[in-house]
């Protein structure tokens, strides 16, 4: 069965790094207790920050309204547990800085019962009903990018989306919150499309899953109602498959224009988990509090498969399932593309969807000396967009950003890491990208 | 809960890495040019050995005095001088004078690749580097070959091997001709067979088709390797010989040109030097047709009996251009060429 829906479509280059998923891959999601505090910071997503609507100690329910969008392009948020805003101000954030936001303490004895909304219906709701909706639950993009869901729905003038792509891809190792997602919350999964499809006009779905995980396929194959034109599709492992534009390329075979968006291929590229919570929550009108978040790594003593309520602290978090001794390093989401931390006082945010924590053994393993470029091509090989990392590189220790930018093509490079991966030289190719990448952009709004 | 208050490293994203270095490659090339040394040994005895040794070691010593000299860390660790020194020492006749070839080995380190910035920055292959100035200083000894197999190679080492330094070495034996200058000055080709085996006479590493091939399958194997060099050089060679072979049988055929003289390791060894050629796919194809092209010409309109060498020397200058003109289309782009 899983075999009729393979297909040995795929993406050019790329790599294939051990998939270490086995720790957690079976483990069910389970429910994490609730913090003695929690820390809510105010811009979760990418856009602009929400805007308090509760002053500081009020008592507040779960799902309650705490910050209102400001604009377009951000989302709300919502009380994560019923309990009493403690302080509005600053809180730690995972980039080292302070950033507005609230500390709410849960009533401990509280039933937790979730504030029910205006229910959006999947039936009869017009498309900007279904994208208000989404905003309203202030759902982003879970599988890390945190990008407003609701922003990507929104079809501009004079352009079509013709398909709706699930992203239930899951290229990054250790990570196995969307296989469980799809295991587990089917239903959720399907009516999450059907709000979708709606809302963006979409005459049909495809769920691209890769073939590590064909038990969510077959699953998510065998519910899908009657008469809906959705389709699943498994795909061969590879890194870094769970990017747009590379999902986009090996469902469809067509290519996101250079400095394009999805829908400039006529796609649009929703997570399955994000799915999920569209599915669960609009129904209700429900904003999120919670998501689902792979906690392993070989630091880590109870490796799982959590549903944890959004703000909670990540010392909480580690301290819950417990650490080795020789723990040396924690980093949020996948080991290709997560930013590591150094301050576990920061908390679970929409956008985290793991927690790997590496021990001195890891760090042991890594190799520190770096050697010059020796023009050996594991890195042209592995560039997903055809870039020439090399060169690149070469470019970036010169300082040439312009001829970067200008003939090597640098700021389409999506920064997925895979020329480091591969570079026997241990050159840090991808950091050097992310910062000329930051210095173009700074030079280009001063000018 | 102590554990959680240690200090905790912080690093750029990607955390893991495929675990394959730089001194790794460098090292699995050794490996791989190991049974092609053997070999030589096999076939020429001492004095191949003694040359060897010799190649390695001033190509080791100097890359080391050098590093020292400039105040550097020595960079002999990273294996790519072993590489080098070892190439070098299997593109010399087996008894080539061992002054000759630590000056060369000397030359092909300091011109070849220091003084371009070190590994990652030649031009050129090094090894090549120090047998053309050896070609040019010294060419009648780098033409005069000791036939393979003689009876006494493991008892006695040739007298020319032993040369005293500046001196110019005496020939005891009668030395050998070898199947390209066989081929260039009488029209008789060798025996496919024993080119493949490596049967005949030659330098010390240009000899067994055989080992040449299983050691880069190795590297292909291993990943260390782009395979798309070899092949490129190969059918290049096989598509022009058999086209001017069909025209007139004089000139040698296909598997001759393949099989004889230095192409098999200049293909498999010397012209994969990563740094010295392009970077991307259809680059290194292009490339590879250069090389190819420039082999038949040399052989069969040239008047050296052989060219691996100048093509390759060849193909390494024009890499950056190659690079530079070929780039790959850029994912959601429509142009192949640059524009600024």
């Amino acid at each position: 069965m899983a075999l009729s829906l393979f297909s040995n479509k795929t993406f050019k280059h790329g790599v294939h790094p051990p998939e270490t998923k086995d720790a957690t891959s079976k483990m069910p999601i389970r429910r994490f207790p609730f913090a003695p505090v929690m820390i809510i910071p105010l811009a979760q997503h990418i856009g602009a920050p929400s805007v308090p609507v509760v002053k500081e100690g009020q008592e507040v329910t779960r799902g309650q309204l705490i910050a209102k969008a400001t604009g377009f392009v951000s989302v709300p948020m919502h009380a994560p547990a019923s309990g009493i805003i403690r302080k509005i101000g600053n809180v730690p954030h995972m980039s080292g800085k302070m950033v507005p936001g609230f500390y709410l303490e849960p009533f401990p004895s509280s039933g937790q019962e979730v504030n029910e909304g205006t229910p959006v219906n999947p039936e009869t709701a017009t498309p900007d009903e279904i994208i208000a909706g989404i905003q309203n639950a202030g759902i982003v993009g879970l599988g890390g990018a945190a990008f407003p869901t609701h922003v990507k729905l929104k079809v501009p003038e004079g352009k079509t989306i013709d398909t709706l792509i699930i992203n239930g891809v899951e290229c990054e190792p250790y990570l196995t919150t969307d296989h469980r997602v799809m295991l587990e919350q089917g239903p959720d999964i399907m009516m999450g499309i059907k709000y979708l499809m709606r809302a963006t006009g979409a005459e049909k779905t495809i769920i691209g899953i890769e073939a590590n995980k064909p038990d969510a396929a077959e699953y998510l194959n065998s519910i899908i109602p009657a008469g809906m034109p959705v389709s699943v599709k498994l795909i061969p492992v590879k890194y870094p498959q769970g990017a747009e534009k590379m999902l986009i390329t090996a469902l469809l075979g067509r290519e996101v224009p250079s400095g394009g968006l999805p829908i400039d291929a006529h796609a649009v590229v929703v997570n399955v988990a994000t799915t999920a919570e569209i599915g669960r929550l609009l129904p209700h009108g429900r904003g999120i509090q919670e998501r689902v978040i792979t906690i392993t790594g070989p630091g880590v003593k109870k490796k799982g498969n959590y549903l944890i309520p959004i703000g909670t602290p990540m010392r909480f978090v580690l301290e819950t399932v417990g650490v080795e001794d020789n723990i040396s390093e924690v980093f949020l989401g996948g080991p290709m593309m997560g930013p590591s931390i150094s301050n576990l006082d920061i908390p679970i945010v929409k956008g985290t969807s793991g927690v790997v924590v590496f021990t001195d053994n890891e760090a042991k393993k890594r190799k520190e000396k770096i050697y010059p470029c020796i023009k050996c091509g594991a890195c042209v090989d592995a560039c997903p967009i055809f870039l020439n990392p090399s060169k690149l590189g070469i470019l970036a220790k010169a300082e040439e950003y312009d001829t970067m930018v200008g003939q090597y093509h640098l700021m389409d490079c999506f920064e997925c890491g895979s020329c480091t991966y591969v570079c026997p030289s241990n050159i840090p190719l991808v950091q050097y990208f992310r910062m000329s990448k930051g210095i173009v952009r700074k030079r280009s709004v001063k000018n | 809960m102590s554990s959680l208050n240690k200090t905790l490293e912080i690093k750029t994203s990607p955390h893991i890495a495929r675990g394959v270095s730089t001194d790794m490659i460098m090292r699995n090339v050794v490996y791989a040019l190991i049974p092609v040394s053997i070999f030589a040994v096999y076939a020429f005895g001492l004095s191949a050995l003694l040359v060897l040794i010799t190649a390695v070691v001033s190509c080791v010593l100097t890359e080391h005095l050098l590093c020292v000299l400039t105040h550097k860390q020595s960079t002999v660790g990273d294996w790519s001088i072993t590489i080098t020194g070892l190439l070098f020492g299997l593109t010399l006749p087996p008894n080539f004078p061992l002054w000759m070839v630590f000056f060369g080995g000397v030359i092909a380190v300091a011109l070849g690749k220091f003084i371009f910035g070190g590994l990652g920055y030649n031009t050129f292959n090094p090894a090549l580097v120090g047998r053309a100035v050896l070609q040019a200083s010294f060419p009648v000894a780098i033409t005069t070959w000791h036939p393979a197999f003689s009876t006494d190679r493991f008892s006695t080492i040739a007298s020319s091997t032993l040369t005293f330094p500046f001196m110019e070495p005496v020939y005891d034996t009668v030395s050998g001709a070898t199947p390209l200058s066989v081929m260039k000055f009488e029209h008789i080709a060798a025996k496919t067979s024993d080119l493949f085996m490596g049967l005949t006479t030659g330098s010390s590493g240009e000899t067994s088709a055989l080992l040449i091939l299983l050691g880069g399958a190795y590297l292909v194997y291993r990943k260390m390797m782009n395979w798309r060099i070899p092949a490129s050089i190969f059918l290049s060679v096989a598509i022009l010989s058999g086209i001017l072979h069909t025209i007139n049988s004089q000139y040698p055929a296909p598997d001759f040109m393949l099989l004889s003289g230095g192409l098999m390791l200049g293909a498999v060894f010397m012209a994969t030097d990563m740094v010295a050629s392009p970077i991307t796919p259809i680059g290194v194809w292009i490339y590879g047709a250069l090389i190819g092209t420039m082999i038949v010409v040399i052989r069969v309109w040239g008047g050296l009996p052989e060219g691996v060498m100048y093509a390759i020397l060849f193909a390494n200058a024009f890499s950056p251009q190659i690079d530079n003109l070929i780039r790959p289309r850029v994912y959601g782009t429509s142009s192949r060429w640059s524009r600024t």
